[in-house]
């Protein structure tokens, strides 16, 4: 069975990583993830964000092909972190959900970029 | 003993994985940018040439300048609905040739090139009257095919203008021009104001 070690999250909280635990000793290049924009659904969205002013739920949703509730759970904890930001409005009767990247989001997502070159470069240097 | 650089004991599945995450999120990105590409103010520029070209055609006196008119309309109306994707492109940062961009071309031309190479095999037959029905439909075909990965409003943009060119080939042909102006310049108007205001331009 794998092994699997706490990582340290940026927003100080705990959680696991199974892609680099089975692996020892991590590199302090994965440690320092951003554990919050690790997640697929979650980079999906930011990603998606990056290149559109805004995106409604509904778009998110076809574009990332998920579900209401996963996407909603999801969306939650990046607006929670400040990394998007919602807009809820009324068209006609029909309510509708806008999403945006903040700026910390967009930071969050380019320092995440830079890990990631930097874990391939220094595969390559090694 | 302490390891000066370890960076360069990094296991081999991190890089493939960072490698990954990074394809992930060029793909992610690249569709969300196509996503929204068609450009809500290009389609209602076109909308408008084309409701000129359907007053200027009504008025011509043979059916060769009639369908000179609507050579000159496809003309401007591709370059300007090109024009417009790119200088949207431009703004998010878009490859134009990425594979989001490549399946939107592949969806959308092929129905576009059938119309074009029955439009003179019907107008030296003398069926006039079905131009503006083939036309309607096949552009609707290839706007559902090629905006499949597009934004809701772009296949049923396709959508409606299927059922108007299907309407065309029904009604009798006086109703051309008329159709013509209603999907060409009616359509590209209306849902041209729709993606403008909800994606971005």
């Amino acid at each position: 069975m794998a092994k699997r070690h706490a990582l340290r999250r940026d927003d100080g909280g705990e959680t696991e990583d199974p892609d680099v635990a089975v692996h020892e000793p991590a590199p302090q290049a994965a440690l320092d993830l951003d554990r919050l924009i690790h997640e697929r659904m979650r980079l999906g969205i930011v990603s998606a964000l990056a290149v559109n002013d805004h995106l409604s739920f509904n778009d998110l949703k076809r574009l990332l092909k998920t579900t209401d509730g996963n996407l909603s759970v999801h969306a939650r904890k990046l607006e929670d972190a400040g990394y998007i930001a919602c807009e809820k409005y009324f068209e006609g009767r029909m309510p509708k959900t806008d999403y945006r990247l903040t700026t910390p989001g967009r930071r969050a997502l380019e320092r995440y970029l830079d890990h990631m070159e930097a874990i391939i470069q220094a595969t390559r240097e090694g | 003993m302490t390891d000066p650089q370890p960076a360069r004991h990094l296991p081999p599945a991190l890089h493939v994985r960072a490698m990954d995450n990074l394809r992930f999120i060029r793909e992610t990105m690249e569709g969300a940018a196509y996503f929204t590409a068609v450009s809500g103010i290009g389609e209602m520029t076109v909308g408008l040439t084309a409701l000129a070209a359907a007053y200027l055609a009504s008025r011509q006196a043979t059916a060769w300048g009639w369908l000179l008119v609507w050579l000159w309309e496809a003309l401007a109306a591709f370059l300007i609905t090109t024009g417009a994707i790119v200088w949207k492109a431009r703004r998010s940062g878009t490859d134009l040739f990425s594979r989001p961009g490549r399946r939107f071309a592949l969806g959308l031309f092929p129905p576009l090139i059938a119309g074009a190479l029955l439009t003179p095999v019907l107008f030296t037959a003398g069926d006039l009257e079905a131009l503006p029905g083939l036309w309607l439909l096949l552009y609707g075909t290839g706007v559902v095919t090629g905006g499949a990965f597009s934004v809701r409003t772009v296949p049923v943009m396709g959508l409606a203008f299927m059922g108007v060119g299907a309407a065309a080939l029904l009604l009798p042909a006086s109703w051309g021009d008329i159709l013509l102006a209603a999907g060409f310049g009616g359509l590209h108007l209306l849902f041209g104001a729709v993606i403008a205001r909800r994606h971005g331009g």
